[in-house]
């Protein structure tokens, strides 16, 4: 078998005494669609963050296409504090930034919309192309670069045409409703060239036409640019139309795992969900 | 109006004004009242690059810095100290043995005669920003990780301590200490003779200066490195998740800030008649903060028009407020020394509150001109249909 | 002559010199705590108390004159908070400093245009003022003083803090000042209330470190009013502890620096005087940019992780 494109080995994030992630391993096999979803508070933005370089974990692994990206294990005061599992398993520090994993081909979009607010939709995309561009400060400032500025924006112009958003190129990006927001943000993710998208519960604030919508918009971003998609959702009709697979945590512990028929039937769903059946009768 | 128009129009006002400049420079002689605004062109296109350096981190970059005057400091002691002649430095150094026995301008005046002078200049120009723009490379190793506020206050010790460095009797020999550079270029050099006629050229010399360094900095922020510290002041997360280096971009940022600050202080040093370190106190930097914020934080032509009228009202306008008689009323009890600064920081504090955005708040001035050019026209067109109107 | 009758005047010195930069940190900890602002008008107050000192003492006998000028003081920094940073409650960071920068400003030329830009004499105050002689070394009795009246006040402060109702409502702005205001907490008597606070312990320091100068002059609060800043940086901004500490660790060692080429002449290290005291001023700064290269949120300070 294909090695997955995403894979995570144990692991653990702890803030403090905190344990937000607890022994998470995954994998998102080359063109699927997997999602993880669970309560709120679950853990699936850390998870994410985790991923992307923003936090460092304090135990486990995760590989990108079979390399690690990043790595780690309980140091310092941790150390003594830790409480998840498989301690001294791991024994390498490595991180990357979260633009060096980027660069790698992760792009991903943030919960509470995190859009260059001040900037044009253009702009917007545009930067998005800074960190592939063959120039330095001198050529760029000089316009020594102007080849490479124009197929920036070349690509970048195709993109938007692509995604329908062409017309609204020199709008200021706060000033877009919200459903459009979200798509500039899977747009400006989409420039990185990313293999692996990761979408931080895009259907967020949509009404169910909206959600219909996106979740065919998934589907074709996809085919079209050849990705793998790891998403974290609420909306369970649109996890259950779309994802391959589907992963669920709750309190940072995976508790099922597999296709959305399987996933909706199990019990310890129903119950991170709905809360304790006890409870209820009690 | 096209692109192309566009440029040819701003070509030809900056050709306009240089050429202003210097007919200027021609007629006015140095004891007419009018040459205090020569003093002032001078003074303001200084404060305009250091506003437009410090416009670059603090508005586009969105890094607090405040550091400009410890900079200032390093580009103009630079300058000075590449600029004295040799023959003189036994009479600078008065209590130290000087220990830098080198001056662009002689060096290569010895060997091109005046355009070799010109060139030493322009290196020592130069060396005086490199020399600054090394110094923010190192600062900022430890600081650029810092979050504003903390950025803020560390920056503004540095400059304490370079400042304090530069005062330390053990550099004697290199900075004079305490004591005050003098004799090296300043601008008074920019002047052409042709037989016996003299083109006087230095407030042509400092504005054109201020002008191309100004000029590179507008270049480098419509750049792709531009859009890139505009993105990091939007949000450095999501800067980040676009694969944008944020140390690295932010490394820069406050290199190119501190390089044309540098600049500034040697323009600077060039203007006054000595270096001093005592001089660029965190007031200086609080200065031109303020010029920057009044301009508007993130536009350039903003803080060219706000370093303009700064330093004219505060220098020249306002004069009268302090020698007894302003606007023709006569009253030496209430206009004497101090009262210009007075009303000066009352309309500092007036603009700070009631128009927070500044002159121009991020939009440029051609922007502004054609938005003004717009509603123009459209009041001339309703006027004319009022006008065509029957019984109108 | 020992090291230690060399050392122990500097040290004396230190001691009340940085008592009286943690009286003043305290203000920039409390209002940098609730507003996020570091208050650069603070060290200009500082000033101006100094000033008002000059002319009241001038005009009215000293009972009198000493409480009316921390009135004065606390209404100045009252009337500084109401006119410049109320307004601006709602508007970006940056604008709000660039307001305090501006109000400096205006103080330290309004004091220009007052006083001509002379020195004024600062009065004596008798007794606190008299020389006295501690284990060998002579120093004015505010010397003394100082150290122990800024630790009544602070334990003063903290009681205010911990049990008073507004000390209960200072807390819980500085933990969450969109929350607090849900709570139905009065945010602009508390903000006004920590600037009063403020402001009286810059009046009490203000009088102290004065007594030890020999006059005022408008630019007096510039430098003072920066290192208590960075002692409350240095501290843990929000922490009066942290202040108090970061007060006392600067002073002494600003102080110690003066004395460093006497004692090292003295233990033979070196010959001739290194002329160390220039770096008096910046090595605060040293010092400031070593704790936040190595603790950024200072000795005591929380540490607080971003969102995303």
């Amino acid at each position: 078998m294909a090695e997955a494109v995403l894979r995570l080995e144990d692991v653990t994030m702890q803030f403090g005494g905190v344990v937000a992630v607890n022994d998470l391993s995954l994998e998102v096999n080359e063109g699927e669609i997997v999602a993880l979803i669970g309560p709120n508070g679950a853990g699936k933005t850390t998870a994410f963050n985790c991923i992307t370089g923003v936090y460092e974990p304090t135990n486990g692994r995760v590989l990108f296409h079979g390399e690690a990206i990043v790595e780690g294990y309980p140091q310092g005061r941790m150390r003594a504090q830790y409480k998840g599992e498989n301690l001294g398993k791991y024994a390498n520090t490595i991180r990357y930034t979260p633009d060096r994993i980027t660069r790698r081909g992760i792009a991903r979009t943030f919960q509470n919309i995190r859009l260059f607010k001040a900037l044009t939709v253009f702009e917007n995309v545009l930067i998005a192309k800074h960190m592939r561009a063959r120039q330095n400060v001198f050529s760029a400032a000089l316009r020594l670069n102007a080849k490479e500025e124009r197929r920036m924006r070349d690509e970048v112009k195709l993109l938007l045409d692509a995604q329908n958003l062409a017309h609204l190129k020199d709008h200021v990006a706060s000033s877009l409703p919200y459903g459009l927001q979200r798509r500039l943000e899977i747009a400006r993710a989409l420039a990185t060239g990313p293999s692996l998208l990761l979408l931080d519960e895009p259907a967020a604030g949509m009404n169910p036409q909206e959600t219909q919508e996106l979740a065919a918009f998934i589907q074709e971003l996809r085919e079209e640019y050849k990705l793998t998609i790891f998403l974290i959702e609420h909306h369970m009709d649109l996890v259950m139309k779309i994802s391959d697979r589907v992963y669920v945590l709750d309190f940072g512990n995976l508790i099922s795992h597999g296709t959305p028929d399987h996933v909706q039937s199990d019990p310890r769903v129903i119950e991170a969900y709905l809360g304790v059946a006890d409870d209820a009768e009690d | 109006m096209t692109k192309k128009t566009h440029r040819l129009t701003a070509a030809a006002l900056l050709a306009l004004m240089f050429a202003m400049i210097i007919v200027l420079e021609q007629i006015i002689k140095p004891t007419d009242a009018a040459a205090m605004l020569l003093t002032v062109l001078k003074k303001s296109s200084v404060y305009a690059l250091v506003a437009v350096s410090m416009n670059l981190l603090n508005g586009f970059t969105g890094l607090f810095s405040l550091g400009q005057a410890g900079f200032m400091l390093l580009g103009a002691y630079t300058y000075a100290i590449f600029t004295i002649p040799l023959a003189d430095r036994e009479f600078v150094y008065q209590y130290y043995d000087c220990v830098v026995h080198f001056s662009f301008p002689e060096a290569l005046g010895s060997i091109m005669g005046g355009f070799g002078a010109l060139l030493g200049v322009a290196l020592a120009v130069i060396l005086a920003g490199l020399v600054a723009a090394a110094a923010a490379w190192l600062i900022g190793l430890p600081v650029l990780r810092l979050k504003s506020d903390y950025l803020a206050i560390a920056t503004l010790g540095f400059a304490e301590i370079i400042r304090a460095v530069f005062q330390w009797g053990k550099l004697g020999p290199v900075t004079n200490a305490a004591n005050p550079l003098k004799n090296y270029v300043r601008l008074n050099f920019f002047r052409l003779s042709i037989g016996d006629t003299t083109i006087n050229l230095s407030a042509f010399a400092s504005v054109m200066m201020a002008t191309l360094c100004i000029g590179a900095i507008v270049l480098l922020v419509n750049s792709s490195y531009g859009r890139a510290f505009k993105a990091i002041r939007e949000d450095e997360i999501a800067a980040e998740a676009m694969g944008l280096n944020l140390y690295r971009l932010k490394q820069l940022a406050f290199c190119i800030s501190s390089f044309f600050a540098g600049i500034g202080g040697a323009m600077l040093a060039m203007f006054a008649n000595t270096v001093q370190a005592n001089n660029f106190k965190a007031a200086m930097t609080y200065e031109i903060l303020l010029i920057v914020v009044l301009g508007g934080i993130g536009s350039i032509s903003g803080s060219c028009i706000s370093a303009l009228l700064f330093i004219f009202s505060s220098e020249w306008w306002l004069r009268g407020l302090d020698s007894g008689r302003f606007l023709g009323i006569a009253a030496p009890s209430v206009f004497r020394n101090g009262f210009r600064l007075v009303v000066f920081s009352l309309i500092i504090m007036a603009v700070v509150l009631f128009f927070r955005r500044g002159i121009m708040g991020d939009k440029e001035l051609p922007y502004a001109a054609g938005r003004l050019w717009g509603r123009l026209r459209a009041f001339l067109a309703k006027a004319d249909r009022k006008a065509g109107e029957p019984n109108g | 002559m020992g090291l230690f009758q060399i050392i122990l005047p500097y040290l004396l010195a230190g001691v009340s010199v940085g008592g009286q930069y943690a009286l003043m940190a305290i203000g920039y900890s409390m209002v940098y705590g609730i507003l996020r602002l570091i208050n650069f008008a603070h060290g200009d107050v500082f000033m101006v108390s100094g000033l008002i000192m000059v002319y009241m003492a001038q005009a009215l006998p000293l009972y009198l004159s000493i409480p009316a000028v921390i009135l004065l003081t606390v209404l100045l920094g009252f009337a500084v908070e109401r006119a410049a940073y109320k307004p601006l409650r709602s508007a970006p960071r940056m604008s709000v400093m660039v307001s305090a920068i501006a109000v400096s400003y205006l103080l330290q030329n309004l004091a220009l245009y007052i006083t001509g830009g002379l020195n004024k004499n600062y009065p004596a105050i008798p007794w606190v003022s008299d020389s006295i002689t501690v284990l060998g070394a002579t120093t004015k009795r505010v010397t003394i003083i100082t150290p122990f009246l800024m630790l009544a006040l602070v334990a003063g402060l903290v009681v205010l803090i911990r049990h008073t109702k507004i000390g209960m409502a200072m807390r819980t702005v500085a933990k969450d000042f969109e929350t607090s205001q849900l709570m139905g907490i009065k945010l602009d008597r508390v903000i006004s209330f920590t600037f009063a606070i403020g402001s009286f312990l810059a009046a009490t320091g203000s009088m102290l470190y004065f007594s030890n100068y020999p006059g005022v002059i408008p630019t007096a609060g510039g430098m003072p009013g920066l290192k208590a800043f960075v002692a409350a940086v240095f501290g843990g901004i929000g922490s009066i502890p942290g202040a108090v500490l970061g007060g006392l660790i600067i002073g002494v060692c600003e102080s110690i620096i003066k004395g460093m080429d006497t004692v090292l002449v003295h233990l033979g290290l070196i010959r001739s005087p290194l002329e160390l005291a220039t770096f008096s001023d910046a090595f605060t700064f040293v010092l400031l940019i070593i704790i936040l290269v190595f603790k950024p949120t200072g000795l005591f300070g929380e540490k607080t992780t971003d969102k995303v």
